[in-house]
C-alpha cells in the first residue's frame, strides 16, 4: 500500500463521515419532533469527530501537508471522495433515515474491521472510539426504519420508496479500486465481497421486521470515490464552505 | 526509563492541579473524576499531560485542553497538553463515588459495563430515576444535550431526565 493509497483510504473515511455530518447539520431547528432534532444533530457531531480525525491523518500524509480544515473547507466537489450516497438532500425525514440506515450498517462493518487490524494503529485507535458511537446510529436508524415501515401505510409506503429511489447508489460502496484493493490486501480494510453479504444480509433482516422489500433490477451508480459527483454536492458545499473562503485566514 | 527524582516532583505537582480542572459539560465533576486525566508524563525535560476525549466530537476536548495547559504551565512553562485516541475511553473508568455524584446532581450514572451490548441504549436496562429512585422510566431519546447522555422520563414523578450512556 502507497502513501498515495492510504490518503485515499482516508480521505474516503473523511468525506464520507464530513458530508453525511454536514447534511445532519442541515436538520437542526427543522426535524419533526425534538427527540429529533437533538438526535440528528448528535449523530452529526459524532461524524463530525471522526471526520478531524480521519482528515488530520490525510493531511499528514500530503506532500504539502495540510491540516483537517483546510482539507474540508478548501477543496472543490472534485477532490472529494465521498459516496454518492451521502451527498444526496435531506428529502423529507423518511428519506434521511432511509440514508443513514444503509450507510451505518456499511459504516459499522467497515469500521469494526479498522478498528480490529494492526496494520495502521493511528485508524485503529481512531476507529476503536467510532465504533462505540456508530452503534448507537446504527441502532436509531434501524428502530427508525421498522417505526415507520411497520406504522400507517402512508409512513410505509413512504419509506418503501425512499430505500427504492436511493437504492441506486449502494452499489458503490462495495466498488474497489487500486487504493482500496491495496488496503485490503494490506489487511487494513476488509474484504468488501464479504462485507457486501453481511450488508445485504443485516440490511434485509430489518428490511423483513419493517415490512419493507428490496427494490429489484435497479442500475446502481457510482463515480463519489472518482470525485465524480451528483450536482447536489457542489450546491453543499458552496453553503458549508463560504465563510472560510471568503476569509481564509479567519480564527474564531 | 525511570524518572528522576526531579522529574518525579514535577510530574506530581502538574498532576495536582490538572486534577483538579472541571469536565465544561458536567461542572461539578473533574476530569479525573470522568477518566478523561490518562496521564502526566516527562517527555524531553517537560511535562505531558495526556487526556483522552469521551466521544470523538465532544467539543468540550478543545475547553479541557485548555484548561490543562493553563493549569500544568503555572508549574512548568513549557508543559503541553496531548490528546491520546487510545485505548477508547469507556465509561466503565467512571468510579462508583462518581456515579453517586452525578445521582445527586440529576443525571443517571451509567449502569454495568460497557462490553455488555444489552447496555448499549438502556432499552433493555432499568435507569431508576435521580429524583424518586422508582425504576419506572422509558427512554425518550438515546441522544441527550450532550454527545454522552440519552434522555429519560420518569413515569412516577414525570421529571425528564438525563442518563450517562454506556460506552
Amino acid at each position: 500500500m502507497t502513501n498515495s493509497q492510504l490518503t485515499d483510504i482516508l480521505l474516503r473515511l473523511g468525506d464520507d463521515s464530513l458530508v453525511l455530518s454536514q447534511r445532519l447539520g442541515e436538520w437542526c431547528g427543522h426535524a419533526p419532533i425534538l427527540e429529533e432534532d437533538i438526535a440528528l444533530t448528535n449523530i452529526a457531531l459524532d461524524l463530525l469527530g471522526q471526520t478531524q480525525s480521519y482528515l488530520t491523518l490525510a493531511g499528514n500524509l500530503l506532500s504539502e501537508t495540510k491540516t483537517d480544515d483546510e482539507l474540508a473547507f478548501h477543496r472543490d466537489a472534485t477532490d472529494f471522495q465521498n459516496l454518492l450516497l451521502l451527498e444526496q438532500p435531506n428529502g423529507h425525514f423518511g428519506d434521511t433515515i432511509a440514508r443513514q440506515f444503509l450507510f451505518d450498517i456499511f459504516s459499522l462493518l467497515k469500521v469494526q474491521h479498522l478498528a480490529s487490524q494492526s496494520v495502521n494503529t493511528d485508524i485503529a485507535a481512531i476507529a476503536a472510539k467510532a465504533v462505540k458511537e456508530i452503534r448507537y446510529h446504527v441502532d436509531h436508524s434501524s428502530k427508525w426504519v421498522v417505526r415507520l415501515g411497520d406504522g400507517t401505510p402512508e409512513s410505509h409506503d413512504r419509506i418503501q420508496k425512499s430505500i427504492n429511489d436511493l437504492w441506486k447508489f449502494t452499489g458503490e460502496m462495495f466498488m474497489c479500486d487500486e487504493s482500496d484493493n491495496a488496503g485490503t490486501q494490506a489487511g487494513l480494510l476488509p474484504d468488501y465481497t464479504s462485507m457486501k453479504i453481511e450488508w445485504l444480509s443485516r440490511v434485509e433482516d430489518t428490511l423483513n421486521e419493517a415490512g419493507l422489500t428490496i427494490p429489484e433490477n435497479v442500475d446502481m451508480k457510482s463515480g463519489g470515490r472518482r470525485g465524480q459527483h451528483t450536482e447536489h454536492l457542489s450546491i453543499m458545499l458552496e453553503e458549508m464552505q463560504v465563510l472560510p473562503r471568503l476569509h481564509p485566514r479567519a480564527n474564531w | 526509563m525511570k524518572m528522576s527524582e526531579d522529574h518525579e516532583k514535577l510530574a506530581a505537582s502538574v498532576l495536582k492541579r490538572v486534577r483538579k480542572v472541571m469536565d465544561p459539560e458536567l461542572p461539578f465533576l473533574t476530569i479525573e473524576e470522568m477518566g478523561m486525566l490518562r496521564d502526566v508524563i516527562i517527555e524531553d525535560e517537560h511535562c505531558v499531560v495526556i487526556i483522552t476525549p469521551t466521544y470523538s466530537g465532544c467539543p468540550a476536548t478543545d475547553v479541557i485542553s485548555e484548561d490543562c495547559l493553563l493549569a500544568a504551565r503555572v508549574i512548568d512553562p513549557r508543559a503541553e497538553v496531548r490528546i491520546a485516541m487510545s485505548p477508547a475511553w469507556t465509561t466503565d473508568w467512571i468510579t462508583d463515588e462518581t456515579r453517586v455524584k452525578m445521582t445527586t446532581h440529576g443525571i443517571a450514572p451509567p449502569v454495568g459495563q460497557s462490553h455488555d451490548r444489552a447496555f448499549l441504549t438502556g432499552d433493555d436496562r432499568t435507569i431508576p430515576c435521580p429524583s424518586c429512585k422508582t425504576s419506572e422510566t422509558k427512554l425518550v431519546s438515546a441522544f441527550g444535550s450532550t454527545a454522552c447522555k440519552a434522555s429519560f422520563t420518569c413515569l412516577n414523578c414525570l421529571e425528564p431526565f438525563e442518563h450517562f450512556k454506556c460506552i
